[in-house]
């Protein structure tokens, strides 16, 4: 009988340990089946319009077989660049402010708010980008929905994550460091910016890519204020169409090579960020190390 | 000598100045920021709150948002039904049963870690090709459910892996060290003791569900209508709020929708850190 229960407990255990390997293969399915499926319907149309066509054409004209979404990249490079321009100064100073000026009471008060920013669906800010920062620049500059607000918009959207990137790498960074410079004679604040700081430039890089990532893949408030013109942008008061954005306006209607075509655009995304999280994990890394 | 000194202290530090104002503009920039759009959506959106918004149908003059609400609701519920289980169960493997280290360990990290980094329009369109077109399910809640578990499972993986690595390998040894078996261990004295952490990442899912619109436009369609079973299409709040904002008639009652899907979206991640922080008071007993 004892021997029985025993066995019996053994299978058990052995059933049980495959159920969990089975829940944990899950994520490398789903990953290989959205590698599949995309490039299963990327690859035949990138095939028929041709990759020099597709990769460099500057016509998006999808009524009459032109499939090129030079434009859609330049715009999410664009606009990215933007978000970086204006979220990473003033997310990194923010976080040094956090980690290295702020009183105890200012931070109790700051901290929700950057968890409050962080936790926003993205529809939200696209709908105050809508209704506020496009009309405002429009009075201002001239020209509402450009390439400028969408990246005002994604500059304030990557701030949550920029500064609770930076500031963790900063705190990681020894005291001693800090207080070597301060011996020195150095004030606190050049102690701050180039002794504590540069030592935390990995993580800093990190904070850098993770904004990067969130503001390329960002889709619905950057459709609402980039005005979405499938044109070669001329200036930063121009509008302009990202790789999302592409996607999310003409899938709803698009068939066969004109619907492969958009597919073929969000593999184009998906390999940009594979890219940039490949980057990620180089930076984590050298932090190991 | 004494005078060299005193010029000394009298030279002002105009880089450390610099520096210290900078930051402390930054800061403020960013606390106005948050307090900006946190006011200006509740100014807006409260006085847009009254009941026919929250009618039992929708119709293109009320523009209710309770049947949205509700799918909202069925949405969360249907995508968690598929998620947790799932990324629980991984977490488990990964921390109790898996080698340290092993291949199929890093091959796993590099999956989780990959998916956690897609862009949900991604999630969107692979769930349209997927759930919608090739298993024939058409737009509706289930192909909508599906396409979020993907897109939280990196997260609540990533949660309850960190919620069972805080349980000290005591309470294992003490339950071995009875005689209980692996899989006991698991369930009875392991997952037990890492509750609030799961817990609070499971909650964080659902703000990230709550709030999605990409991966849902393509996948659960836009019906605005309470969706009767899992294979109807539904609009959930967010992507209502995105197509009423699109077509810009109602803009206060757009307002009151934020408003709405603000304070879902605040209490709920204000929940999962109430929780988080439970634990840790706990552990330190």
């Amino acid at each position: 009988m004892r021997r029985i229960h025993s066995f019996l407990k053994q299978r058990k255990e052995a059933f049980a340990r495959v159920v969990f390997l089975v829940a944990a293969c899950v994520c490398v399915l789903c990953v290989a089946l959205i590698c599949i499926y995309l490039f299963a319907s990327a690859i035949p149309a990138i095939a028929e319009i041709g990759p020099l066509k597709f990769l460099g054409g500057r016509a998006w004209h999808p009524g009459v077989g032109e499939f090129g979404i030079l434009p859609m990249m330049v715009g999410s490079l664009y606009v990215t660049a933007g978000a970086v321009a204006f979220g990473v100064p003033v997310g990194l100073l923010t976080a040094i402010y956090l980690a290295k000026f702020a009183g105890k009471r200012v931070a109790r008060a700051l901290r929700p708010l950057i968890a409050l920013m962080a936790g926003l669906p993205s529809i939200i800010y696209g709908f105050l980008g809508l209704v506020v920062l496009a009309p405002l620049l429009r009075n201002l500059l001239g020209s509402g929905k450009s390439i400028l607000t969408a990246s005002l918009l994604l500059g304030i959207m990557i701030l949550p994550t920029i500064i609770s990137v930076s500031e963790s790498a900063i705190r990681a960074v020894p005291a001693q460091y800090y207080e070597g410079a301060l011996a020195l004679g150095a004030s606190h604040e050049r102690s701050v910016f180039f002794v504590t700081v540069p030592a935390a430039k990995s993580g800093i890089m990190a904070a850098l890519v993770l904004g990067i990532g969130r503001a390329v893949g960002e889709t619905m408030a950057v459709i609402m204020v980039a005005g979405n013109q499938a044109v070669l942008p001329e200036g930063i008061l121009s509008g302009v169409r990202t790789l999302t954005a592409n996607i999310v306006l003409e899938m709803g209607y698009a068939t066969d090579l004109h619907r492969e075509a958009l597919i073929a655009t969000a593999a184009v995304l998906f390999v940009f960020i594979l890219l940039i999280n490949f980057l990620l994990s180089l930076l984590k890394r050298r932090d190991v190390r | 000598m004494k005078e060299a000194a005193l010029r000394k202290e009298k030279r002002f530090d105009w880089l450390s100045f610099c520096l210290r104002w900078l930051v402390r503009a930054a800061a403020l920039l960013t606390f106005a920021l948050a307090l900006f759009i946190l006011g200006y959506i509740l100014a807006k959106g409260v006085p847009y709150l009254r009941p026919e918004l929250f009618a039992r149908k929708y119709t293109s003059e009320n523009v209710s948002m309770l049947p949205a609400l509700l799918n909202t609701l069925s949405m969360t519920g249907l995508s968690l039904l598929i998620a947790a289980p799932l990324g629980v169960f991984s977490a488990v493997y990964l921390v109790e049963y898996a080698k340290r280290g092993s291949r199929v360990v890093k091959v796993i990290r590099l999956a989780s870690e990959t998916l956690s980094g897609i862009p949900s329009i991604v999630y969107g369109l692979f769930g349209m090709i997927f759930f919608v077109t090739a298993m024939r399910w058409g737009y509706s809640l289930l192909a909508g459910a599906f396409t979020l578990a993907i897109m939280v499972l990196p997260l609540l993986m990533r949660t309850t892996e960190e919620a069972l690595l805080s349980v000290p390998d005591s309470y294992r040894e003490g339950s071995f060290g009875l005689g209980a078996g692996r899989l006991r261990t698991v369930f009875r004295i392991v997952l037990p003791a890492a509750a609030p952490g799961i817990l609070a990442g499971v909650i964080l899912a659902v703000g990230r569900i709550v709030g999605e619109t990409a991966a849902l436009i393509f996948t659960a369609g836009a019906l605005e209508k309470l969706a009767q079973s899992p294979m109807r299409a539904a609009a959930t709040l967010a992507v209502h709020m995105y197509h009423l904002a699109g077509e810009g008639f109602h803009i206060g009652q757009t307002y009151a929708t934020a408003v709405v899907l603000i304070v879902l979206v605040l209490g709920i991640n204000g929940l999962s850190g109430f929780v988080a922080g439970r634990m840790t008071k706990g552990g330190k007993k």
